[in-house]
């Protein structure tokens, strides 16, 4: 053994020293030689991209099905293209007139709104415009659809003149055959219905320049014909506006004395006809359809709604108004939200305090009675929790009816006389009976789980201390069990501001909600954008609430069941 | 904590008085009910004393003045108000048989701890009262709903002959309605194709992902969480208003699918909370010891992982099944006429032509959720016991 042990010594001496060499120069390395360090970052950079790979399928379910649809809410809140989409060169060209003078706009703006009005009536856009714009000003709605049925009449001054001087344009073929591209005009001719789509319309080279209006009418009338009628281009007639826009080209600078192509003397003869033919006044013309078009206030809230964007459904939505001077109150009777607002919160408020009334002393019993006896008590709040929020409230609506259940035996026992039955329903005594029912598990749950974590020696010690029953509830018991009232009430508080079906079946006109107006505007009055803006007001309200109840509780921490 | 008061016989000075205290506050009702409050005040205080005097000092027996009482309450019952009488009158008779001997030998005191004062005694019981009273309203809406739906009339309350318990007053003509009628079929295949559709896609989705935010590293793992639980915080006439501008812009609003897809996104939540409860208790060296033995990670997940935490999944994923059967805000935004479900079907019945086929219903749906309470709960005991013999 003896003669073994200087070899021994000396490799295991040599193993030592080259471990302590490695600690003190190199890196610690891993089994497979490489650096223990990275090694493990590898492992746990494996372990996160795992992890992330679990998650991401369910992230971006919940991104496209859910997130997505609240931030496109959110942009409608502030989206107003339709105006700019339906007026585009009105709105354009308004953007030069003074809106604080007491000028009305002039002649070239009533031209464009025109050349606009036309258009959207033949897409039957005007009427949209119209009521987007009543929820503004109360009277434009008629005025676009009263607009809409007249505007074509203004046009046809030019037209008859024009068919009169030559029955030349009167039809469609004449107009394309100078209008359309030679290779249109060929695959027209060959066209027919059962060929599926017809070619799409081309313009003659040097048209756009020579005769710059008509060509814009032209073509989006022949590509409303095409597109959106799908009627055969040549045999309809052009709109009148065509040839308002014609006579518009033709006595303007540019002229048609140079032309040689086809239908060079039709054009030529009409150009000089052009020059005496009666003229339109718009701006007169829209007066006669209605004096409104010449009242300030209506070109006023034109202008003020010409951007894309805009903060008036959020104004709408706390009772202010846009105008040329600025932000300003509604009227006091179209002064809806902040009432609405505030009664939504009066109510919210008035719920939780009834659940946190009625939710004490359930929790605190569930609490200190004997395991076997509480959970058979947990059942009777666990089965309104889980029976179904239709079914609670049919059974609220029919016991609170003046003909229901507890008018009955009111009435019975003799408390009430039958002819002044209690108004318990479709009003907001409704609403906070039922609502206080709906939501008190989700108080009770929370107070509970915090009440089954304090001693009851605290209380035994307090009381041994000299304390009165009150003094140790309210100075011992009481201050633990705040954070289980914390929870509760925003999770009531919560549930509740957001709170649709209830109200809306028992509420009446004066017990609803918030919600039950959001619902109203996208569903019955169609003002989405309105809808939207309050829609994310309470949004932002609960996200608040939600961060909060993050900081007191944890997301992680709540409990079901 | 039972307290062992020793117990004693009461004086009559006590006894007596608040038996006829409680005789005084029912016969207020009585009272006022035939027309003169204070007649009933001191017919209910007098008779209560009188009985309540004659039982402990003359009848002396306590089974025999129970008994006679109970059966002098249901016939005097029957006598006044024929059978809706006689189950009143049995009760009070038994109520006051009770109270009288409860207060009579001192039983009252027996389990409550022996230093409390009168005053706290008093106290102990009146709150008693008062939870009593509070589970009284959580449970009387759903328990009203349930006879009313054998109603014979159209009516939403209860007619003389139901009171009468007249056979003539009941039937089972708004279950044959529900069954028959066609509306309400369609609303119940409906939810029947719906729910199901919904749940399998949040549970899967949704047990997958808790599984990775319950790694020790996960990146941004609060936000994720917060991202992922919104749907239940979001009011959801907002999630409702939402999906319906977003759906009908990218065609789904008003089709199958995305009424699926909005339910599923609402029920997630649910099943991550509640699986990601049930993987706190899950012991990883389990997972760690069957790699260790050549199991693959797909068979470690079916064979190891998923079967212990199946009951925390199952009833994540009743949550999601409920949340999808019992919603009606989002359908009624998000689908059209074809997707009318069973919650829609009973919004409508209750804002427009209010029908009693309603509370059929809703008898039905409350035997259901009865059913997935007991599912819920005894899963929630399987995962305890199952967590108690794991070492955590």
């Amino acid at each position: 053994m003896s003669d073994a042990t200087p070899a021994q010594t000396a490799s295991s001496s040599a193993a030592e020293a080259r471990i302590a060499d490695a600690a003190h120069t190199g890196p610690m390395l891993a089994a497979d030689g490489t650096p223990l360090k990275k090694s493990l970052n590898r492992a746990l950079r494996l372990q996160k991209m795992r992890a992330l790979a679990l998650i991401a399928p369910l992230l971006i379910f919940v991104l496209v099905t859910f997130i997505a649809p609240i931030a496109d809410m959110l942009f409608r809140s502030v989206e107003n293209e339709i105006v700019s989409e339906t007026l585009p060169s009105t709105t354009q060209i308004l953007v030069e007139w003074d809106a604080e003078g007491t000028e009305i706009p002039g002649e070239p703006v009533f031209e464009a709104l025109y050349d606009d009005m036309f258009f959207a009536k033949e897409a039957k856009l005007h009427t949209r415009l119209g009521s987007r714009l009543n929820y503004e000003l109360t009277g434009v709605s008629s005025l676009f659809r009263k607009s809409g049925r007249k505007v074509e009449d203004m046009g046809e001054v030019y037209q008859d003149q024009f068919e009169d001087l030559d029955a030349f344009w009167k039809t469609n073929e004449n107009w394309a055959s100078f209008m359309a591209s030679d290779g249109w005009v060929a695959a027209m001719a060959d066209w027919k219905k059962a060929d599926g789509a017809q070619p799409a319309f081309e313009l003659r080279e040097g048209v756009a320049e020579m005769l710059p209006a008509t060509s814009v009418s032209y073509l989006r009338f022949a590509d409303f014909v095409q597109n959106v009628d799908e009627d055969n281009l040549y045999k309809e007639d052009p709109w009148a506006i065509v040839y308002s826009s014609l006579h518009k080209d033709l006595t303007g600078e540019n002229g048609v004395s140079s032309y040689t192509g086809p239908a060079a003397v039709e054009l030529k003869a009409a150009a000089t006809a052009a020059s005496t033919f009666e003229t339109v006044n718009f701006s007169e013309a829209f007066q006669k359809i209605d004096k409104d078009w010449h009242d300030l206030e209506v070109w006023q809230t034109l202008k003020v709604y010409t951007p894309k964007y805009t903060s008036g459904y959020f104004l709408n939505a706390v009772d202010r108004q846009k105008s040329v001077e600025g932000v300003e109150k509604r009227p006091e009777n179209q002064r809806i939200y902040g009432i609405l607002f505030f009664r939504t919160m009066v109510m919210s408020v008035a719920i939780t305090l009834s659940c946190i009334l009625l939710g004490y002393p359930v929790a605190w019993i569930l609490a200190n009675l004997p395991a076997r006896q509480a959970n058979l008590l947990l059942i009777l709040v666990l089965l309104p929790f889980w029976t179904s929020l239709l079914v609670r409230t049919s059974a609220w609506k029919v016991m609170l009816q003046q003909q229901g259940v507890i008018n009955d035996t009111l009435v019975w026992l003799g408390i009430v006389a039958t002819d002044d039955r209690l108004a318990l329903i479709n009003n907001q005594t409704g609403t906070i009976i039922a609502m206080t029912h709906i939501l008190l598990p989700f108080m009770i749950l929370p107070l509970y789980s915090v009440m089954q974590t304090i001693q009851p020696t605290y209380l035994r010690a307090a009381k041994s201390l000299g304390a009165t029953n009150w003094t140790a509830f309210w100075r011992v018991y009481f201050p633990q069990s705040i954070p289980g009232i914390g929870a509760g009430s925003i999770l009531v508080f919560i549930l509740s501001i957001g709170y649709y079906i209830t109200p809306e079946i028992v509420g009446g006109t004066s017990g609803t909600f918030i919600s039950n107006r959001i619902a109203y505007h996208i569903s019955s009055s169609l003002n989405w954008g309105l809808g939207a803006a309050l829609g994310a007001i309470l949004l932002a309200a609960v996200l608040l609430l939600y961060y909060a109840y993050d900081k007191i509780v944890g997301i992680d921490n709540v409990k079901l069941g | 904590m039972v307290a062992l008061t020793p117990i004693s016989r009461t004086e009559t000075s006590f006894y007596v008085p608040v038996v006829a205290a409680f005789g005084a506050f029912f016969g207020i009702f009585i009272g006022t009910g035939q027309g003169s409050l204070i007649a009933g005040v001191l017919g209910g205080a007098i008779l209560m004393a009188v009985i309540a005097f004659v039982l402990t000092k003359v009848v002396t027996n306590e089974k025999a003045g129970r008994w006679g009482l109970t059966l002098f309450g249901a016939l005097g019952g029957f006598a006044l108000a024929g059978l809706p009488g006689l189950f009143i009158g049995t009760f009070f008779g038994w109520f006051f048989g009770f109270l009288i001997f409860w207060l009579y030998e001192g039983r009252y005191r027996a389990k409550v701890a022996p230093y409390l004062t009168p005053g706290q005694v008093l106290w102990h019981f009146a709150f008693r009262t008062i939870c009593g009273s509070i589970f009284v309203f959580l449970i009387t809406p759903i328990l009203v709903v349930m006879p009313l739906s054998f109603n014979a009339q159209d009516f939403f309350t209860f007619t003389p002959e139901m009171l009468r318990f007249d056979p003539e007053g009941y039937s089972l003509k708004h279950y044959r309605d529900f069954f028959t009628n066609d509306a309400w079929q369609d609303a119940m295949k409906n939810s029947l194709r719906i729910a199901p559709m919904a749940t399998i896609l949040s549970v899967t989705f949704g047990t997958l992902a808790a599984i990775g935010l319950s790694q020790p590293h996960v990146p941004f793992r609060r936000a994720i969480m917060a991202i992922l639980i919104s749907p239940m915080i979001v009011p959801l006439i907002i999630s409702a208003a939402g999906m319906y501008f977003f759906y009908s812009r990218i065609g789904l609003q008003g089709t199958y699918i995305g009424v699926v897809l909005a339910h599923a996104a609402l029920g997630i939540p649910f099943v991550i909370i509640t699986v990601t409860a049930t993987l706190v208790g899950f012991d990883n060296s389990l997972t760690r010891a069957a790699a260790n033995m050549g199991a693959n990670p797909v068979t470690t997940f079916f064979r190891v992982q998923m079967p212990l935490i199946l009951p925390g999944v199952i009833s994540g994923g009743l949550f999601a099944f409920i949340t999808s059967f019992d919603e009606v805000v989002v359908v009624l935004f998000v689908g059209s006429a074809g997707q009318k479900t069973l919650p829609w079907q009973m919004f409508i019945g209750l804002r427009e032509q209010i029908s009693p086929t309603i509370l059929a219903v809703a008898t039905i749906l409350v035997g259901i959720s009865i059913c997935l309470l007991t599912v819920v709960e005894m899963l929630r005991r399987r995962s305890e016991r199952m967590r108690g013999m794991s070492p955590t």
